[in-house]
Formats: structure tokens, sequence, C-alpha cells
């Protein structure tokens, strides 16, 4: 058959390569002019941080080259870029506080985390052979994404920071759980789902000619829409309640291809959100704080969105130019806020510029569950680029008054050891998911050739 | 599995794009709005980070940036502490800078004007720092400090104008206070300083030469109702008018009364010039309600009451009552009842008298220059109105020199100038002490200087003469050091 054609399957591992020295280049560039902005000059160690930087990136690249070669080219570059700018930004907000200041050293320990992340990254890499590995581990990884979000409750450990319960503190360290629970809770969704997809996407009856479930497979959902509700109640965190509810329904939708379930994902989140902000102030002082952003009353609250706000106005179209704008004047602008930070140093263009990374990253990720084979991989690999996405959704339309602001973080770019732990894991498992994805199968064990599926 | 993907992927976008379009409205469509929010504290450091431009009496700063080592990098500074603070008022990053020329003309002294493009465009590429401009002011050092001097510790204002061009040549309101301590970068110190300026009972932030709570004029008034009648070409200076001791006004059981209980002349029976001279209340109340409110309150609007101006300092508008009946009309033509008038504008009055009749537009900033000393701006003397005719102009300056040479005016002789004035002592509440007021111009027959004294509770109640010899001298003082230079 004329169908079979012997092609070489292109892995892209040049094209990775290439992309990845301008990743570094760019990052680089963003250091010096922090530093000619406010020091007046080059940094002295400039050679070495750009190697010890180069190094990290080409030993990961080498890793994917011998180990993972026909993983998507575009994943490590991306994720590069964006964790290289937020160090960046990160050290450029420290420069601007005083040396006293709490978050002194944020930008050191952020590289350290970085480092060990990447690190993390490889020994996923290299141990999880196959994907499907993990779904030997759904249940584990449930009950563990479980206890790390009900963790920041317990009695010791738990710490309340920004008004949020999210941390856990064992002495100096503190660890925001939420985002490795995300990751958790994306694998247990995954092998779930793809045990149960049957059942809950195939019986049911039409009202109104959508099918809808039986009443006994409706469990799952209101499960996951209670402990949201439960999250939200005790840590007040509205942000991670969203997530996991979004990616639950999100995944839901993709097991069983009914657009039912969004309907009711929607309803519940609707009645969810009116039931919380009727019963929490804290919640009625975000939506305060979302409409009216400078009224007097928001600003007996916080000032935060609106000095955010005012960061992105002062920079405008072009920016600030890196090093000149002043974002530290907005609390938390090394976290929450970091998008804002950008948005006043790189203008609106260099904000897109980077929303447009997320945006690559995201749709390579989907690309990657549409390439691959089996159900949990596509399953996982879509939970796992929309949670990215939604996740950005959140800070991003927080920080620009799309949505009321909840306390998440940017992923990469945010300062914060656990988030990029579980970023840059995420990043891991969808490198070996669009390793199978893009890996030409043999079609016919007689010929041997091959067929590119990749398409 | 793969069509519901697609359908997330394409959600995916959704999100973003509305996350390009939330953040296209921040930073471009809304950008101004926010940039222009009072408490955005990046739009103040912006605007400190500048150079700000000086503020130049006779081609010496009375305010000017120093760069400091700190993170507001400008200090405002104040050469000549109380001097000038009603004028200037300060640029401070703790209390709101909302007055003074500081408040005014910010955008050109900061930069931001939109006059100063071409010069904004020239920085951004030849890499110049970018600097406000500078304004040159009318102000005369000399009058600004005798007036200074003169009021001394009394609360009160002093205005001086050019009645030929309508240039300010003193502008002085007391108690004053240092706008350096206002303008420093420790904002605790200057929390303090603010705090005990508002609590200060002599109100010394009030600018009382153009804005304040709005005296009275009391006698000074009498020039307009001169005016009015002269105007109707009815009355010359030798009319004669009654001028009995009190006069029973309608409806009213309380007479009005000359200060001195004494008719103003033999029969009850005066003249406008000697009513003026002797500052006769009956006769004034009498001619009042002849000519009716509505002729007093065209005569005063012509001479600027009811207009608020800006200097570029805002000037509150001078009142009359809209509707006044018998008894009002003849308190309001010795202005009295609910007349109000502002230093500035009675200074004005004797302008327009001393200018032939024409009133002249205050201002007070002569040039603007940037900061490479291209002229941006230069001041136009604007005609406002032309209050009076020259005859009658004529007539009042003879009526006003017989005030100085043999009226209530005498402390304002000035050796070898003819001095024109009127003097005012204006009752306002029961037991307090009238408000001395003086306004004058001199020379009479080449008018250099035309002024305003008002002194708070500085009158004498008993005696019309408190006017002059309160304010009278302040007057003398302000405008010798005009004509002697």
């Amino acid at each position: 058959m004329s169908a079979i054609t012997s092609l070489r399957p292109r892995r892209g591992r040049n094209v990775e390569l290439l992309l990845l020295l301008f990743a570094v280049g760019i990052v680089v560039l963003a250091y010096v002019s922090v530093e000619a902005a406010v020091h007046d000059a080059v940094p002295a160690g400039l050679l070495t941080q750009a190697g010890g930087l180069l190094a990290i990136a080409i030993a990961f690249h080498l890793v994917l080259r011998f180990r993972v070669s026909y993983a998507d080219p575009l994943l490590l570059p991306i994720a590069t870029l964006l964790n290289g700018l937020g160090l960046v930004m990160i050290h450029r907000i420290e420069l601007a506080r005083p040396e006293t200041s709490a978050t002194a050293g944020m930008a050191m320990r952020q590289l350290t985390w970085s480092t060990l992340a990447v690190v993390m990254a490889v020994v996923v890499l290299l141990w999880l052979r196959d994907h499907r590995m993990l779904r030997r581990y759904t249940y584990l990884t449930g009950a563990a994404g479980l206890a790390l979000l009900l963790l920041p409750r317990a009695p010791w450990i738990g710490r309340e920071i920004n008004g949020a319960q999210i941390w856990i503190g064992i002495g100096p360290f503190s660890f925001q759980p939420g985002e490795v629970a995300k990751l958790m809770l994306a694998i247990f969704f995954a092998g779930y789902l793809v045990q149960t997809r049957d059942a809950l996407s195939i019986a049911g009856r039409k009202i109104l000619g959508v099918t809808m479930p039986r009443g006994r497979d409706l469990g799952p959902i209101l499960l996951m829409w209670l402990l949201s509700l439960a999250v939200l109640a005790s840590q007040k965190d509205l942000g991670s309640a969203l997530l996991f509810f979004g990616l639950f329904v999100a995944m839901l939708y993709v097991a069983t291809e009914r657009t039912s379930w969004i309907a009711i994902g929607l309803i519940l989140a609707a009645a969810g959100a009116y039931a919380a902000f009727h019963v929490f102030t804290h919640v009625q002082e975000r939506v305060t704080l979302w409409l009216h952003p400078f009224s007097a009353e928001a600003k007996a609250i916080s000032t935060q969105l609106a000095t955010g706000l005012m960061g992105m106005a002062s920079g405008g179209m072009l920016g600030n130019g890196l090093g000149q704008g002043r974002p530290d004047l907005t609390p938390w602008a090394e976290s929450d806020f970091i998008v804002a930070s950008f948005g006043e140093e790189l203008g609106l263009i260099g904000l897109v510029a980077i929303l447009m990374l997320y945006v690559l990253l995201v749709e390579r990720g989907f690309r990657t569950a549409i390439g691959v084979r089996d159900g949990f991989g596509k399953l996982l690999a879509a939970g796992l680029s929309f949670s990215i996405a939604l996740q950005c959704f959140v800070v991003v339309g927080g920080v620009t008054r799309v949505i009321p602001l909840t306390g998440l973080t940017m992923p990469f770019l945010s300062q914060g050891g656990s988030s990029l732990l579980a970023n840059w894991t995420l990043i891991a498992l969808l490198l070996r998911i669009s390793d199978q994805a893009r890996q030409p199968i043999i079609e016919d064990a007689t010929t041997g050739s091959l067929q590119a599926v990749v398409r | 599995m793969n069509a519901p993907i697609r359908r997330l992927a394409m959600l995916a976008a959704l999100l973003f794009a509305t996350l390009l379009i939330s953040s296209t409205w921040i930073q471009f469509v809304d950008a101004k709005a926010i940039n222009a929010l009072p408490a955005n504290r990046r739009t103040d450091l912006t605007n400190f980070n500048r150079e700000r431009g000086a503020i130049l009496v006779a081609g010496d700063p009375i305010a000017s940036s120093r760069p400091v080592k700190d993170e507001l990098k400008w200090l405002r500074v104040y050469s000549q502490g109380t001097r000038y603070p009603h004028i200037t008022g300060f640029y401070s990053f703790t209390v709101p800078p909302d007055r003074g020329l500081e408040y005014a003309d910010n955008a050109l002294l900061s930069g931001s004007s939109d006059k100063l493009f071409y010069r904004r465009i020239s920085d951004l590429f030849t890499g110049r720092e970018p600097a406000g401009a500078s304004l040159e002011l009318t102000i005369n050092p000399k009058a600004q400090a005798a007036a200074d001097e003169a009021l001394g510790n009394q609360r009160g204002a002093v205005v001086a104008l050019d009645p030929r061009t309508g240039a300010v040549l003193a502008l002085v309101s007391h108690p004053a206070y240092d706008p350096n301590v206002l303008a420093m970068h420790t904002s605790e110190a200057v929390g303090k300083a603010w705090d005990a300026l508002l609590a200060d009972p002599g109100k010394p932030l009030i600018n009382r030469a153009i804005a304040g709570n709005l005296y009275p004029p009391g006698s000074t008034f009498k020039l307009i109702t001169a005016a009015a009648a002269l105007e109707t070409a009815k009355y010359t200076k030798d009319s004669v008018l009654p001028g009995p001791a009190q006069l029973t006004l309608p409806g009213v059981t309380e007479p009005l009364a000359n200060h001195d209980h004494q008719a103003c002349g033999a029969d009850d029976k005066t003249t406008l010039d000697h009513a003026l001279v002797i500052s006769c209340n009956t006769a004034f109340a009498d001619l009042g309600m002849t000519l009716g409110a509505d002729a007093l309150r065209t005569q005063a609007a012509k001479f600027g009451f009811g207009e608020a101006l800006r200097i570029p300092l805002p000037v509150t508008a001078s009142t009359i009552p809209a509707t006044l009946n018998e008894p009002q009309t003849a308190q309001s033509a010795i202005g009295q009842y609910e007349v109000r008038a502002t230093p500035m504008q009675m200074a004005m009055v004797s302008a327009a008298i001393a200018n032939e009749g024409i009133l002249m537009q205050p201002y007070l900033v002569e040039r603007v220059v940037s900061s490479d000393l291209t002229i941006i701006e230069k001041a136009d003397h604007k005609q406002l109105s032309e209050a009076i005719s020259p005859e009658t102009a004529q007539t009042l300056t003879t009526m006003m020199v017989d005030v100085v040479t043999s009226g209530t005016g005498t402390p304002a002789q000035i050796p070898g100038v003819s001095v024109a004035g009127k003097t005012g002592t204006a009752q306002h509440g029961v037991g307090a002490a009238p408000h001395a007021w003086f306004t004058a111009f001199a020379p009479a027959d080449d008018p250099k200087v035309a002024v305003a004294v008002v002194v708070e509770d500085g009158g004498d109640a008993g005696s019309e003469a408190g006017g002059g010899t309160v304010a009278g001298p302040i007057a003398k003082a302000v405008m010798e050091a005009v004509i002697n230079g």
C-alpha cells in the first residue's frame, strides 16, 4: 500500500538546541540590562553565571537527545526561558528592596530551587521510562494529593501567609503543597477516569436533547466539588479551589466526550461561588477589590491590586525598561504579581510575548495529548496542559481584573520552590508523553518500514 | 478522545485571548487614566525624579530643586522661607501639594505640560535628562518685602498690582509659613509640621489675599458706589447729597449711623467729594438706595466682582448678593451687609481707576522658560473690562487724592508723590474689632502701583480713621518700595 511510506522521523533535537541557546541568550541579556540599569555596570561574574545557566540547559538537552529523543522540542526552551525571566525579575525586585527586608536572598533561593527542580525533572524522566507506569499508582497519588491539600490545615505545620492558609512550615522551611497536589490529582484523575469513562459516558437518559448522566454517576463530580469547597472554606484559597474543580471537569469532559458534564460543572461552580460569596467575608472583599480597585473601601482592604494596575499602566505599551520601573512598590511583586512586574518593565509588548510563550507551551501539550495513543496518556497530557492554562488565567485574570484576584503563583515565573518543583516535574511528564506521541510505530513487523504518526 | 481535546485546546486559547485583551485594556487603553489617579505613587515618583523647574523673582530662585541622595532624588528648596509661601505653595511628597504655583502650574514645572511636547521629543532622542520649565514671576521683591515687613505680626493681606498691565507686584498673606518644612523628604516630620499648620488658629495655610474667608470691604466699596453715581452722568464730584448723623432705613428700626455719629456737613448736607473724603456712611447709603441695587451690582461686576480669576492661582470670586431690598442696598453701598471682597478685588478697583477706567487681568507669571532657556510662554497684557469711563476715572482720582491729602487717608501720604486712596473699616460680627482696609494707587498722575491692604480686627470700632492709621502705612510702604525702585 502506498499509504505506508518510508521517511526519517524528525526528532527536532537540533531545533531544540537552537531554541535553548536563544532562550539562555535572552535571559542573559535581560540580566545584563537589569544590572546596567541599576548598577550602571555589567555584572562581574556574568560569564560564570551565564555559563552555569547554559550548562544546566545543555545537560537537560543531552538527556533528552540520548534518552527521550522524540520529545517535543519546544517544551524545554519555553520552560527555560520562563524560569530564567522569572529569576531575573526576582533578582531585580530584590535589588530594589533594602538588604534587611524579609525577602533578602530570594533570587539565590530561587536559583537553588530552579537547579533542584531541573534535577528533579531529569530524575523523573530517567526513572519514568513509560508514562503508563503511573497508572499503577493511581489511588496512591490520589491519596497523596488529597493529603497534601489538607496538610496546611494540620496543627503545628500549617502556616497562614498573606491571608491564605496554603503553606506548611517545618522550621525555617516553608512549602506550598498545592502545586504538587495539582500534579498528583491530575495523575489520579487520568488514572481514575480512564477506568470509569465507559460508565460515565454511556449510561444516562436524554433530557432536552442532552444525555444526562445517571444519578449514581454524579458521585465523583459532587465529591470533587465538595472537596474544592472544603479547600476554599478551610484555607481561604479561592484560586486552588477553582483550579482543582476546573481541572477535574475538563478531564471528565475529555474522558467522556459528554458536554453535559461541563453544564453540570458550571452549575456547581456557580452555586459554589454564590454560596462562597454569601458565607465568606474574604470572598466579598475580593469581589469589592475586583469591581472597584481604586475606591476608598478597596483601599481599606488592600492596595495590592490597585498598585499592581498602576504599575502595569506606568509600563504602558513599551515598558519602563528592565530595572527602570518600580515593581517593588507592589506587594508580592515577585510571586502573585510578577506578571504585573513584567507588564511594568517590559510593557504590553513584553507581557504579550510572555503570555504567548504560555500559549505555545499549553498548545504543544494538547498536541501531545492528541498524538499519544493510550487513553491515560491523552487524559494526563490534556489535564496537565489545561491546568497550566487555567492557572495562568486565574493568576493573570486576577491581576488584570477579568476575575476576582486569588492567590496562585504563575508557573515558572513566580518565586517559590514548590511551584518550580511541581512545574518542572509537569514538564518532565509532558516530555515523556510527547516522546511516545511522536515516536514512530512499527506499522508492519514483516516489512520493517516506519510510519510517522506525527501529524 | 481527540475531539474534546481539540475543543479544550480552543478553550485554553480563548482564555489566553481574554488575558491579552485585559492586559491591552490596562496598559494601553486605560493607562493614561490610571497614571493620573491621585494616589498613584509611581506617577509621583516619576515627577519627583525629574528636575523640577524653578520659580524666580527678579532672577533669583525662590523655589528650586536641589539634588539629594535619596529615593526622591530632588529636594525642593524655598530660599526665602516665609516670604513667598502663598505664591509658591509647596511641593511635598507626604502631603498633597494642592496649592500655590507648585500646584497651579505643576504641568509646566514638572515638564509634563503639552506646551513642552517638542522639548520632550528632543530629550528622547538626545538622551538629555528631562527637566521642567521655570517660571519668572512679576513680583517686585522690594514691594513684597515691604508688604511682608509692614504687615508684621498682624493677620491680613496685601496685594499690589501694576495698574497698566495687571502684573502682580506683591502678594502677601499673614500669618505665613515656611514651605521648606513640608518639602522635606522625612515623611514623619512633614506629617507633624502639616498637622501643626492645620491646627494653627491663625490658619496660615489660607491665602487671605486671593481666597480665604472673603472680607466685607467696608468703606472701600464706596469707590464703587461713587463710580456708579458718576457713570450715570447725573452726578459730579460736587453734587450735593444728604449727610445726616444717622439715616433711618425703610422697615428697619436700627438707623444707619456715621462712625463719629456726626452729620457730614452743615444742614445735614454734603458733596460726593466730601462724603468720600470723610467716608460719610449716610450719604453713600442714601446714594446707594437712589441708584438702586442693580446699578451697584452692575458697577461691581465691571470691576470684577462675581468672576473667579486664575492668575494662575485661583482667585475666589468677590460677591454682592443677587437680591437686595432697600435697607440691604443701603448697607451694601457702604460695603457691609453680605458684600464680600478679596484684597485682590479691591486692588483691582484702584488699579482700574488708576488706568483710566480700564481693568487689566492680574497675572503672576511673566515668562515661562524651558531648561534650555527657550521662552515657552510670555504673558500678554489682557484687558478684563472697561470698568468706568476715563472721565469718571479722572474724577475718582481727584476725590481719592483728596482722601489722602485731607481726609481719612493721611497716613498714606508719601512726600513728593501724589497718592490717591480710600480707607475702610469693615464691621464683621458683633463685638469684634472691625477689619482695617486701605486701597490706593500712586503716583496719582502717573500710576505705577495700585495696592490693597486688609488688617484683620485692626480697625478702631469708633473711628473710620482706623483703616487709615492701621492699613494706610502698610500701603504707603509698598507703594514707596515700587516708586523708589
